[in-house]
Parts: structure tokens; C-alpha cells; sequence
């Protein structure tokens, strides 16, 4: 194998552990894996991010947003933004290098296991869409790579319109954008969502408003980085 | 060939220079779909297979990539299949397999002459002009390959003016490579300033010229990738140079940017073993220059022992003998540059260094010391600084070992066993030391645990070099 960062052989270390039972080949070096920063400590409860609060004052401006419920009831992410994982994405998502995606599959899909299995079986995995320009461009949705790595059933019912990407925008920009995506199904049953990143949680929340207004009882969002 | 069907607005030169030569992306074409469409069905654009299967192997038609680990799937959303791609070249845009590369193969370009595009009014040295008349001849006689060997701070740059002269006046393109953008940008206001009517442009990852569409293209290797058959004179400089050698991409790149009748002209202060080896079975042309342009010969390095060093390096300090050797130097108004092996030991060990140089009085503020190395994003600022002096003692990486300029320093290599330093690179950086005129000799030492088979041979072909050159 091969490290899918820096390309340098990865020569697996001998030991009682792995010398009768064959463990998953790695994907990253221990040197690049050791640049990937996981969430620890004290988090805001609502999206993952790290703080002292129990809600953090982002997700407190949601709710004052409305008198009703936030439309997410939870956000879960794993990893934080620091430099490497933005050239990683970078590369991944922008440079379209597909096959870097499997560096995050393992650990993506064990905190799934743990961080969801209360919702038992009956629970629907809904990726981010592109719009169609955007998906031809790229010519794969990372959302999509994501949900693919995940045990349970995922099914993209999400449509996207065509506009501006969402990086290229502004904090006040994003949040007042109008609602992207297009639902033409009703839903009866919990929905994950799974998107590589959350930043401000706009997007988020607006295919959590779309689902919720389509009869979906609870909407969580499994993202893979709290930006 | 003519294109009697095209519509006359995509039927000019300019258009002939701005995609002949290339290789390019359909995305990397500017082009609308229906002009686009146009030029292919009049064969003025050939596609290309973009990734070539053979016997299980696979090549990327771009950067000449066969390892297997930088290929991969992608189930392509676009052409709906599930098919390769390359990993290796993907910062330069995604190349599939269901994306052809096309070239031009409409009108042929025809570039400028220019009668006397050469601007430049300095003087060359005998040396100097020995080898540039070497270079022209080659030239003139479309010979295929000349080594150009030049010691450090010989005047490469200004042995290349009157070759690149000749050219132009016979309507050639050229090409000028480098590894580094450091260099690009270092060369371009020089090669500007020399050729002032001529059309230049320097390539390098994130330059503001884009098309490189120019008669003198600066490039780093890297940005060789979207050429193919353009230049008829193509100078590659420091052939020895990390990654030119060490990226079988580059060669490959290289080889293919150059035009069917080229002349390429290698230069470098120290060949590697594959030339060394054609010079000496006569395979290949060169050219020696052993003498720098202001006549005096290279400083040879000093190797200096310390049985402690991996110990003292461990906690980050100087050598014992380095602080001797500070004391001491002949001429203490030199700048020191200080080279080390790995980029933690850099950062280390600077503070350590800063106060123990205070305490001796050589150093009169801690501002004054600064360490650099690749990754660092002020880079180029501390390099400007110690260009200017403003700051005394700069420690480094190997990235300053070659094509930078002091005027005045002493140069000092802490663990120069180390597998970093090799003969090239120790051969480069000693010829850092004494580059002015005004302070033609300077001090370079070698500190270390036991003698390399590299140290020894650096050494040795300095000595070498000065007795070629007639100083000995």
C-alpha cells in the first residue's frame, strides 16, 4: 500500500494483533494520519464544534432564529479544519482526486456505528446533492463517497438547483441564501444527513427544513470536518 | 495548411500561438463549443488518447506517470462509467480516460525575427564568451545536446545571451527551465531586461501569465506538462537539481516540449554520474567553464570533526567547534549562513544559536538571526533581508544550496554526513561563499562525525575544478 497523501510505501509493523487476524490495509502513512486532528474535548452539543458552552453561540442565534424547534436536531462531526485537511479537501473535492476519499472511509463509517446506533435500523442516509453543472464538473459528489461508506440504507431524494458555490461566498451570504434544494417525495422516518463539511450549517438546515415540511419526524447531519 | 472553411477570426496567428505547442484539457481550451467543434472537424485540433493502457501497464499521456498506486478509479458522473484517471499530475487539472488531450496540428506558428533583439550591454569574460560562442555554434548547427558545466557564480545567465540571440534573429522559440520558481522569478526581470523587444513570460505554479504564449517562455519544469513540439532552442538549467532528476515526470516532459529540430542546452556546476559518464565516453558535448567571472578561484572547503555533534544536535545545540570557529573567522563582517540538515533542527535550534551568539557579542540583536526552509511562508522575505543585510546570521534547509546570491557570507554545514548533503549539494553550497567581486573568498566549513564518501569528493572536485581553471 501505498499512503494516498504523499505516496510513500506503508510497510505494516508485525505484531500479535495483526499476525492472525488480518486487519483493514491502512490508506494514510502514520505521518500524514497523525496531521489529521479529531474534535476532542468540551463541544457545543447542537453541531460539534469545539466549545465551552453547552450550545454554542451560533447555534443559540438559530434558535432565536424562529419560536419553533431548530430544524437539525443534532450536527456530528469528526475531524477538525486545520491545514492539512483543507489541502486534503482540497484536493479531494476541488482537484476532484477521487480515490483520496477512502483516507477518511474506516473512521468515517466506526463513529457512524457509535455515534448513531440509538436510531436502530430504520433511519435513512440522504447525501448533499450537486446541482447537475457542478456534479459533470466534478464528476463525483463527495457527499455521495461518504454515504457509500456508511451500513445503512442511503438514497439521494435531495435535488440541487444550480448556483453559486457556497465556499466562494460570505458568512452573511451563505445563511440568507435561498433554500437550494428541491424534495418531491414524503418521508416518514429519521433522516442522517451526510456532507463533508459543515461551516455555517445553512445548508444543512435547509434540506432539514425541506424534509421536516415533507413529514420527516427528526433530522440529524453527520458531517465529516466542523469548519 | 490553410483552413479555407474556418471563420476568419479563428483563422489568425494568434490563435496559431496561443494553442500551438500545447497539450492541453478540453477545459484548458477557451474555446466555445461550436468554434471548438469547428477547429476539430478541420483537423486544426488532434485529440489524444489521455491515458495509454499497455500489457497492464498504464501511462497518463500529460506527465508520463506509470505507478500504479497514482492511478485510480472514479465512477465519472459525467460519461456515467467507472473508468482511470491520474493522481500524479491532478493539481494541474484532472486527466481521464474519458477526456482526450489535444494538441495543435493546424497552422504552423511562425515566430518573429528579431535583427538585434539584445539589449544587454555588459561585457563577457574570455571564459564567458568561450562558452557562449560554444553555445551559438551548437545552435547554428541544430546539434542535439550541449552540456554547459559551469562552476558556481560563474556567470551562467550572461554566457546564455549571445545563444539566445542567435536564435532569435533565426525566428527560434525558446525555452528556459528551471526547478524552481524562486529561479523563474530571480531570471525573468534579468531576461526582460536583456531581450527589452522580445516577449517574455515566466510559468511557474501561480504565475499571473497563464497562456505562455510568449517567444521566451521562463518555466519551472512542472509547467512543461502542457507543452508538446514547441521549442526549438531549450535550455534546461541545473539538470542535477532535486526534483529534475528525482521525478520521472520531468525528463518526460521535457523530452516532449521539445520541437522536431532542437537544440537543448543543459547547464550545471555539478553534473551528475549519468553525464559525467557520457562526457568522459564522448557522447556528449560540453563545455567547461572552470573559472568564476571575477577570476578567482573556488573556496575549498574546511572539514572541521566534533565527536559530540549527534549528541549536541539532539538538545538543539551548535557544535562546540562551530563557536570556535565563530570566534575566530578571518573576517567577521561576513553574513554566516549556516545550513542544516532537516527543517525541525532549523527551527530549534535558532533560539539556542541566537542566545549563545548574543552572549559572544557577534550578534548584536536576536532579530538578526532568522531560519528558513521550504514550507516557511515568509521565505522570500528573510531571503530579501539577508540580501540586504538587515539580518546577520540566517540559518537554512538545503532550499538556498543553489541559484541564490550573497555578495559577502561565510558558509558553515552542521552534520554534513548527513544522507541530505550529497557531493552535488555539498559542491553548491560551498559555492555560495565569495560570489562579489569586491569579497571574491570566504569560508566554508564543514562540520561533521566522520568523513563522507561525499564530503571527500566535494572537496575534491573543488580542487579539481580551481587546477582546471588554472589556479591550483
Amino acid at each position: 500500500m501505498h499512503c494516498l497523501w504523499c505516496n510513500i510505501q506503508i510497510i505494516p509493523e508485525i505484531s500479535w494483533k495483526n499476525l492472525f487476524i488480518l486487519e483493514a490495509a491502512k490508506q494514510l502513512c502514520a505521518e500524514c494520519e497523525e496531521k489529521l486532528e479529531l474534535l476532542k474535548g468540551r463541544q457545543c452539543m447542537r453541531c460539534s464544534r469545539i466549545s465551552d458552552k453547552a450550545l454554542c453561540a451560533d447555534c443559540g442565534w438559530w434558535d432565536d432564529q424562529t419560536d419553533e424547534m431548530d430544524t437539525l436536531a443534532f450536527n456530528y462531526s469528526i475531524f477538525t479544519y486545520n491545514k492539512f485537511m483543507e489541502d486534503m479537501i482540497a484536493k479531494w473535492k476541488y482537484r476532484g482526486d477521487y480515490h483520496l476519499g477512502n483516507a477518511f472511509k474506516e473512521r468515517f463509517s466506526r463513529s457512524f456505528t457509535g455515534k448513531f446506533s440509538f436510531l436502530k435500523k430504520d433511519v435513512l442516509v440522504v447525501p448533499i446533492p450537486l446541482s447537475d453543472e457542478r456534479l459533470s464538473e466534478r464528476a463525483f459528489n463527495q457527499a455521495q463517497m461518504l454515504a457509500d461508506f456508511l451500513p445503512a440504507e442511503n438514497k439521494s431524494i435531495l435535488t440541487r438547483i444550480h448556483g453559486e458555490k457556497q465556499s466562494k461566498k460570505t458568512r452573511y451570504e451563505r445563511i440568507f441564501t435561498k433554500n437550494p434544494f428541491v424534495l418531491h417525495e414524503s418521508i416518514n422516518k429519521p433522516v442522517i444527513l451526510v456532507d463533508d463539511i459543515y461551516t455555517t450549517g445553512t445548508t444543512l438546515r435547509h434540506a432539514a427544513r425541506l424534509l421536516k415540511d415533507k413529514g420527516c419526524p427528526d433530522v440529524y447531519a453527520y458531517t465529516l470536518i466542523r469548519g | 495548411m490553410s483552413l479555407p472553411e474556418a471563420p476568419p477570426d479563428l483563422n489568425n496567428q494568434h490563435l496559431v500561438k496561443r494553442f500551438s505547442g500545447k497539450l492541453l484539457l478540453r477545459k484548458e481550451i477557451p474555446l466555445d463549443e461550436p468554434d471548438f467543434q469547428q477547429l476539430l472537424s478541420t483537423h486544426s485540433f488532434t485529440p489524444i488518447k489521455s491515458i495509454h493502457k499497455k500489457n497492464f501497464i498504464y501511462q497518463c499521456q500529460r506527465c508520463g506517470n506509470r505507478q500504479r498506486s497514482l492511478f485510480a478509479h472514479i465512477p465519472c458522473q459525467s460519461c456515467k462509467k467507472t473508468h482511470l484517471y491520474c493522481r500524479n499530475c491532478i493539481e494541474m487539472g484532472r486527466v481521464m480516460e474519458c477526456e482526450p488531450l489535444y494538441y495543435w496540428s493546424g497552422e504552423a506558428p511562425r515566430w518573429s525575427r528579431y535583427e538585434n533583439p539584445c539589449s544587454w550591454d555588459g561585457e563577457l569574460t574570455i571564459v564567458q564568451q568561450k562558452a557562449a560562442d560554444r553555445i551559438v555554434t551548437a545552435i547554428n548547427n541544430h546539434e542535439n545536446e550541449l552540456l554547459v558545466w559551469a562552476v558556481c557564480g560563474a556567470g551562467k545567465t550572461e554566457m546564455l545571451f549571445p545563444g539566445i540571440t542567435e536564435a532569435l534573429r533565426n525566428g527560434k522559440r525558446i525555452c528556459l527551465a528551471t526547478p524552481r520558481a524562486d529561479v523563474v522569478l530571480e531570471l525573468l526581470p534579468r531576461i526582460q531586461a536583456a531581450f527589452a523587444d522580445v516577449a517574455v513570460q515566466g510559468l511557474y505554479g501561480g504565475s499571473d501569465d497563464k497562456d505562455g504564449t510568449a517567444q521566451i517562455i521562463l518555466a519551472t519544469t512542472h509547467q512543461l506538462l502542457r507543452y508538446k513540439s514547441a521549442f526549438d532552442v531549450f535550455i534546461i538549467d541545473e539538470i542535477d537539481a532535486f526534483p529534475y532528476h528525482a521525478d520521472p515526470s520531468l525528463p518526460f516532459a521535457a523530452e516532449r516540449a521539445k520541437s522536431d529540430i532542437n537544440t537543448t542546452i543543459y547547464l550545471t556546476a555539478t553534473p551528475r554520474k549519468n553525464h559525467k559518464i557520457e562526457i568522459n565516453r564522448n557522447k556528449l558535448a560540453h563545455i567547461f567553464v572552470p573559472v568564476r567571472f571575477h577570476g578567482q578561484p573556488l573556496p575549498i572547503p574546511i572539514m572541521k570533526i566534533c565527536f559530540d555533534l549527534k549528541k549536541e544536535l539532539k538538545s538543539h545545540m551548535p557544535p562546540a567547534a562551530f563557536l570556535k570557529w565563530v570566534k575566530h573567522r578571518k573576517n567577521p563582517d561576513r553574513q554566516l549562513l549556516i545550513f542544516v540538515p532537516t527543517i525541525s533542527l532549523a527551527e530549534k535550534m535558532k533560539d539556542n544559536l541566537a542566545d549563545l551568539l548574543l552572549k559572544e557579542g557577534i550578534l548584536s540583536s536576536k532579530a538578526n538571526l532568522a531560519a528558513v526552509y521550504a514550507s516557511d511562508p515568509d521565505r522570500e522575505e528573510k531571503v530579501q533581508l539577508f540580501r540586504q543585510k538587515e539580518i546577520d546570521v540566517l540559518i537554512t534547509t538545503t532550499i538556498l544550496e543553489r541559484g541564490v546570491t550573497f555578495p559577502s557570507v561565510d558558509v558553515a554545514i552542521l552534520d554534513a554526513g548527513h544522507i541530505v548533503f550529497d557531493e552535488a549539494a555539498l559542491v553548491q553550497i560551498a559555492g555560495r561563499a565569495g560570489r562579489s567581486p569586491e569579497d571574491p573568498t570566504g569560508e566554508v566549513v564543514f562540520f561533521h562525525d566522520g568523513k563522507t564518501e561525499a564530503m571527500v569528493q566535494a572537496v575534491n572536485s573543488i580542487i579539481t575544478m580551481n587546477k582546471r581553471g588554472g589556479m591550483s
